[in-house]
C-alpha cells in the first residue's frame, strides 16, 4: 500500500514537475534550443548544441543576460526527427519563446506556415527554405547569412573561376553528392537551372538516410561517371563517410566541395588522404576571440558545458555560437527598438528584421573579424552575404579564398518565383500586414 | 523500346565494355555481403536457440564496438580493451538471459521480440550516456587492421582492393568458420541443435535453456563486436551504423532464419545483388535503389522458397 502511495506521489510529482519547468517568469526571456545530441546526426548536431548554448550562456553569466534580463534555456533534443521537432516546437510555444531555431530543414519547413500563426519568429541559419529569404511574404522567417541557393551558386562560381570562366564549365559533368532528404534536395532547382544555363552535367547521387555510412555504391556510380567535381550536400555520419569513400575510390580530393556543414571530426575521419578536400565557410575557426575567452573563462571553465575544452573554437561549435549571436542581437535590437526590457516572439521578430552586425557592432562583441557583416531588413531576411573557401590541410581548416559572392543575377530569379510559387501553392497564404521599421 | 534496350541490354554491354569496373562492383558487393553475413549470423544463432527475432542485434553492433573504442581512448591498451569489449558482451549475455529471457520463458514469441525492441532502446540510450552520441573512429591500426590499398591493373583498368576489406572478408569468413564448426562439431552446438529442434525435449535430456541462452547471446555478441569494429573501421562508429544492420532482414528472408550457410550465402546474393543493381540499372530511376532492391531481390526468392534457401520446410499437421 505504502509502495503504490509512494508510485502515485512520484507520478504527480513528475507530471507536475514535468508541465511546470522550466520556470519562465515575466522578467526572462525563453529562448527554446531545438537540438539533437543523439541519432545518426548527433555528430554534428552535439557541437552545434554545445556552441549555441554556451555563448547564451555566457551571456548569462558574464552580464546577467541581455539589457539586464535573464535568459531562460531549454533544450529540446530532436534527433533531427522532422516528427519530434514540431513536438518539440508545440511543447515549447507555449511558454513563450521569443525565437524557434528547429537546426533541420524537414523540421523548418512545417513550422514555417505556424510561425505567423503563433507569432514566434523561425531562425533557421543558412538552412531551411531558400526563398524563405523574402521578407515580404514570409515575415516570420530569417535564414541568414546565405541561402543554400547562393551556397551553390559560390561553390559553381569558384570551380568555375578556376577553370578560367563560368563558359569553361561548358562540358564538364559535375556530381552531387546529397542526403535524399528536403535539406539535401533543397539546392537541386537552382541546380539544374545552371546547368542548363552554363552546359554543365549534372549527375545525382542521393545517400537515403539509412546508408549514410554504406556509401560504397555512390562512389562506385562516381568512378563510372567520373565527374569533374563533386560537390556535397551533406550532414551527420554522412559527410564523415562520404569524406572516407572518396579517398578509398580515390577520387581526387581538391575536386571535392561542400557546402558549409562537415565539421573538423568528418575531416578527421579521412586521415591524410582527406587533405585538399574544400568547403564553404563564412565564419572563423578557433577562440582567439575576446567573446570565444569568455566562453571558456564563464561557461566551460565553471563546468557549465557539455563541451569538451579542446571542441570550443572547432567549426561546428562556432557554428552554434554564430547561431546564438543572431539569437541575442535580435534581442538586444528588439529591447532598443520597444524601449521593453522582456520582450516578446513579436519583438523579436522586428529586431531581426533590424540587426546590423557591421565590423564596428562585432568589435563590441568580442568578436572582431570573426565574421563578416550581416544587414538585415524588413524586404531581405537573409543579407546573401558572400562566404569564403576553405580547405583541409590534414590537420585544420585553411582560409584558401576571398569572400566569394553569391551569383545573385542567377539567383535572385529563381528564389523570387520559389517565393511566389510557394504563396500560391499554400492557399490563403497571408499577406504581410507586419509594419516595416525606417531603419529597416 | 528504349527502355526496354536500357533495361535488358545496355549494363550487360557496359560490363562488357568495362569489365574492371564489373570486377570493382562485385567486390565492394562481395565485401558488404561478407559483413552482412556477418551481421545476420547473430540473428540467426540467438532464432535458433530461442526462436527470438533479436531485434537488438543492429545494437549490439555499434554498442560493442562503442565499449572498445571508448576503453581505448580512456587510456586501456587496444587489445585489453578488445578483451575488455567480449567481456562486456558476456556480461550482457547474463544479464539479458537472467532479465529479459529468463522472467518471459513461455510467453509467446511475439513477447520476446516486443522486449527486444525495449533492449534495443535501452542499449541506445545507455550507449549514448556513456559514450555521448559523436562518432568514434574506429582503432584501426592499433588493432594491427591492415590499411592502403592494392591497385591491380586488370582489362585495361584499375580494380582497387582496401587491405582492411580484404582483411574484413578473411576474419569474417573465418569468424563464419570456426562458428559453423563450433555448433556442429562440439557439444555445445549438439545441445545449440537440440535446443532449437525442441526446447521441451532438451530439456527432458537435461540441457540448461538458460545455459544455452547466455552462450548463444555472447556469441552474437562477439560476432557483433567483429561486425562493429569491421564497419566501424570502413565508415566510423556511430549509432547510424545500427541501421545498416538492418539489411541483415533481407539476408535473413533469403538464406532462412535457422541456418548458418544460408546467413552467409544470402548475405553475399544481397550484398553482389545490391551493388549491381545500384551499379547497372540505378542510374534509369535516379539511383538511390540500393535502399529497397535488398528487400525486392529476398521477396523474389521467397515467392520460389517460403522458406528461404537453406530455411527448414515447415510440415505442420492438420
Amino acid at each position: 500500500m505504502a509502495f503504490r502511495k509512494l508510485s502515485l506521489g512520484l507520478a504527480v510529482a513528475t507530471l507536475v514537475g514535468g508541465t511546470a519547468l522550466p520556470a519562465v517568469a515575466q522578467d526572462s526571456i525563453y529562448v527554446p534550443l531545438f537540438t539533437y545530441r543523439t541519432g545518426p546526426f548527433a555528430g554534428s548536431g552535439t557541437h552545434i548544441a554545445d556552441g549555441m548554448h554556451d555563448y547564451l550562456q555566457m551571456l548569462n553569466q558574464r552580464d546577467g543576460g541581455i539589457g539586464g534580463v535573464k535568459l531562460v534555456l531549454e533544450e529540446c533534443e530532436t534527433g533531427y526527427d522532422t516528427k519530434k521537432g514540431v513536438e518539440c516546437y508545440e511543447a515549447v510555444k507555449g511558454k513563450n519563446p521569443v525565437i524557434v531555431n528547429p537546426w533541420s530543414t524537414g523540421i523548418t519547413l512545417p513550422l514555417i506556415p505556424r510561425a505567423a500563426v503563433d507569432k514566434i519568429p523561425i531562425l533557421s541559419m543558412a538552412y531551411g527554405l531558400s526563398a524563405s529569404a523574402r521578407g515580404d511574404i514570409f515575415p516570420w522567417v530569417f535564414n541568414p547569412p546565405s541561402t543554400y541557393w547562393d551556397g551553390l551558386s559560390m561553390i559553381v562560381k569558384y570551380i568555375g573561376e578556376k577553370e578560367g570562366g563560368l563558359d569553361k564549365l561548358k562540358g564538364k559533368k559535375i556530381g552531387f553528392l546529397h542526403l535524399d532528404a528536403s535539406f539535401g534536395k533543397e539546392p537541386i532547382p537552382l541546380l539544374e537551372e545552371l546547368s542548363k544555363s552554363i552546359g554543365f552535367e549534372v549527375k545525382l547521387y542521393p545517400i537515403a538516410a539509412q546508408d549514410m555510412q554504406n556509401q560504397s555504391s555512390q562512389w562506385l556510380n562516381a568512378r563510372r561517371d567520373r565527374p569533374d567535381y563533386m560537390i556535397m550536400w551533406g550532414w551527420g555520419s554522412m559527410n564523415g563517410a562520404a569524406i572516407k569513400e572518396a579517398v578509398r575510390s580515390g577520387y581526387p580530393m581538391d575536386k571535392f566541395y561542400s557546402v558549409w556543414w562537415p565539421g573538423e571530426d568528418d575531416a578527421r575521419s579521412g586521415g591524410a588522404g582527406a587533405k585538399g578536400f574544400k568547403m564553404l565557410n563564412w565564419h572563423a575557426v578557433g577562440t582567439n576571440f575576446p567573446a570565444l575567452q569568455d566562453i571558456v573563462k564563464n561557461v566551460v571553465d565553471k563546468g557549465m558545458s557539455k563541451a569538451s575544452k579542446d571542441k570550443v573554437g572547432e567549426l561546428l561549435y562556432n557554428r552554434g555560437v554564430y547561431n546564438s549571436l543572431l539569437i541575442a542581437e535580435g534581442i538586444a535590437t528588439a529591447q532598443k527598438l520597444t524601449g521593453k526590457k522582456a520582450v516578446t516572439g513579436e519583438d523579436v521578430r522586428r529586431g531581426m528584421e533590424n540587426i546590423k552586425l557591421d565590423p564596428a557592432r562585432l568589435k563590441e562583441l568580442g568578436l572582431e573579424g570573426f565574421t563578416e557583416q550581416l544587414v538585415l531588413s524588413c524586404s531581405d531576411h537573409n543579407g546573401h552575404r558572400a562566404a569564403f573557401m576553405q580547405e583541409w590541410d590534414g590537420t585544420k581548416w585553411v582560409k584558401i579564398s576571398d569572400p566569394i559572392e553569391p551569383m545573385t543575377d542567377r539567383v535572385r530569379a529563381q528564389l523570387e518565383a520559389a517565393a511566389k510559387d510557394y504563396a500560391e501553392k499554400n492557399a490563403g497564404w497571408p499577406k504581410r500586414t507586419e509594419a516595416c521599421d525606417k531603419a529597416s | 523500346m528504349d527502355i526496354l534496350y536500357k533495361i535488358f541490354v545496355e549494363p550487360f554491354l557496359f560490363m562488357v565494355e568495362a569489365p574492371d569496373l564489373l570486377i570493382q562492383t562485385l567486390w565492394e558487393g562481395l565485401v558488404s555481403g561478407v559483413l552482412y553475413a556477418l551481421i545476420a549470423l547473430g540473428f540467426v544463432l540467438i532464432f535458433k536457440a530461442s526462436g527470438v527475432f533479436n531485434f537488438a542485434q543492429g545494437i549490439m553492433v555499434v554498442f560493442s564496438a562503442l565499449i572498445l573504442v571508448g576503453l581505448y581512448e580512456k587510456g586501456v591498451p587496444a587489445f585489453l580493451a578488445l578483451l575488455l569489449a567480449i567481456g562486456a558482451m558476456l556480461v550482457l549475455a547474463v544479464a539479458v538471459e537472467r532479465v529479459v529471457l529468463r522472467p518471459l520463458v513461455n510467453q509467446p514469441d511475439i513477447i520476446l521480440f516486443m522486449a527486444t525492441f525495449g533492449l534495443t532502446y535501452f542499449l541506445i540510450g545507455l550507449g549514448e550516456l556513456i559514450f555521448g552520441g559523436n562518432p568514434k573512429e574506429m582503432i584501426t591500426s592499433a588493432l594491427f587492421l591492415p590499411q592502403g590499398t592494392t591497385e591491380l591493373e586488370m582489362f585495361g583498368g584499375l580494380v582497387r582492393f582496401q587491405h582492411l576489406d580484404i582483411a574484413a572478408a578473411v576474419i569474417a569468413s573465418i569468424m563464419i568458420g570456426v562458428l559453423a564448426v563450433f555448433f556442429s562439431k562440439t557439444r555445445i552446438g549438439r545441445a545449440l541443435r537440440a535446443v532449437a529442434d525442441s526446447h521441451k525435449a532438451a530439456l527432458s535430456v537435461g540441457i540448461s535453456l538458460n545455459q544455452i541462452w547466455v552462450i548463444v547471446w555472447f556469441a552474437a555478441g562477439i560476432v557483433a563486436l567483429v561486425a562493429g569494429i569491421m564497419w566501424g573501421a570502413r565508415s566510423g562508429v556511430s549509432f547510424s551504423l545500427q541501421i545498416i544492420a538492418l539489411k541483415a532482414l533481407p539476408v535473413l528472408i533469403l538464406g532462412g532464419f535457422t541456418s548458418i550457410p544460408g546467413a552467409i550465402i544470402g548475405g553475399l546474393i544481397i550484398g553482389v545483388g545490391e551493388k549491381l543493381g545500384e551499379f547497372y540499372w540505378g542510374p534509369l530511376v535516379g539511383g538511390g535503389i540500393e535502399t529497397w532492391l535488398a528487400y525486392v531481390i529476398a521477396l523474389l526468392f521467397l515467392l520460389y522458397r517460403p522458406q528461404g534457401l537453406f530455411g527448414e520446410k515447415i510440415i505442420e499437421r492438420i
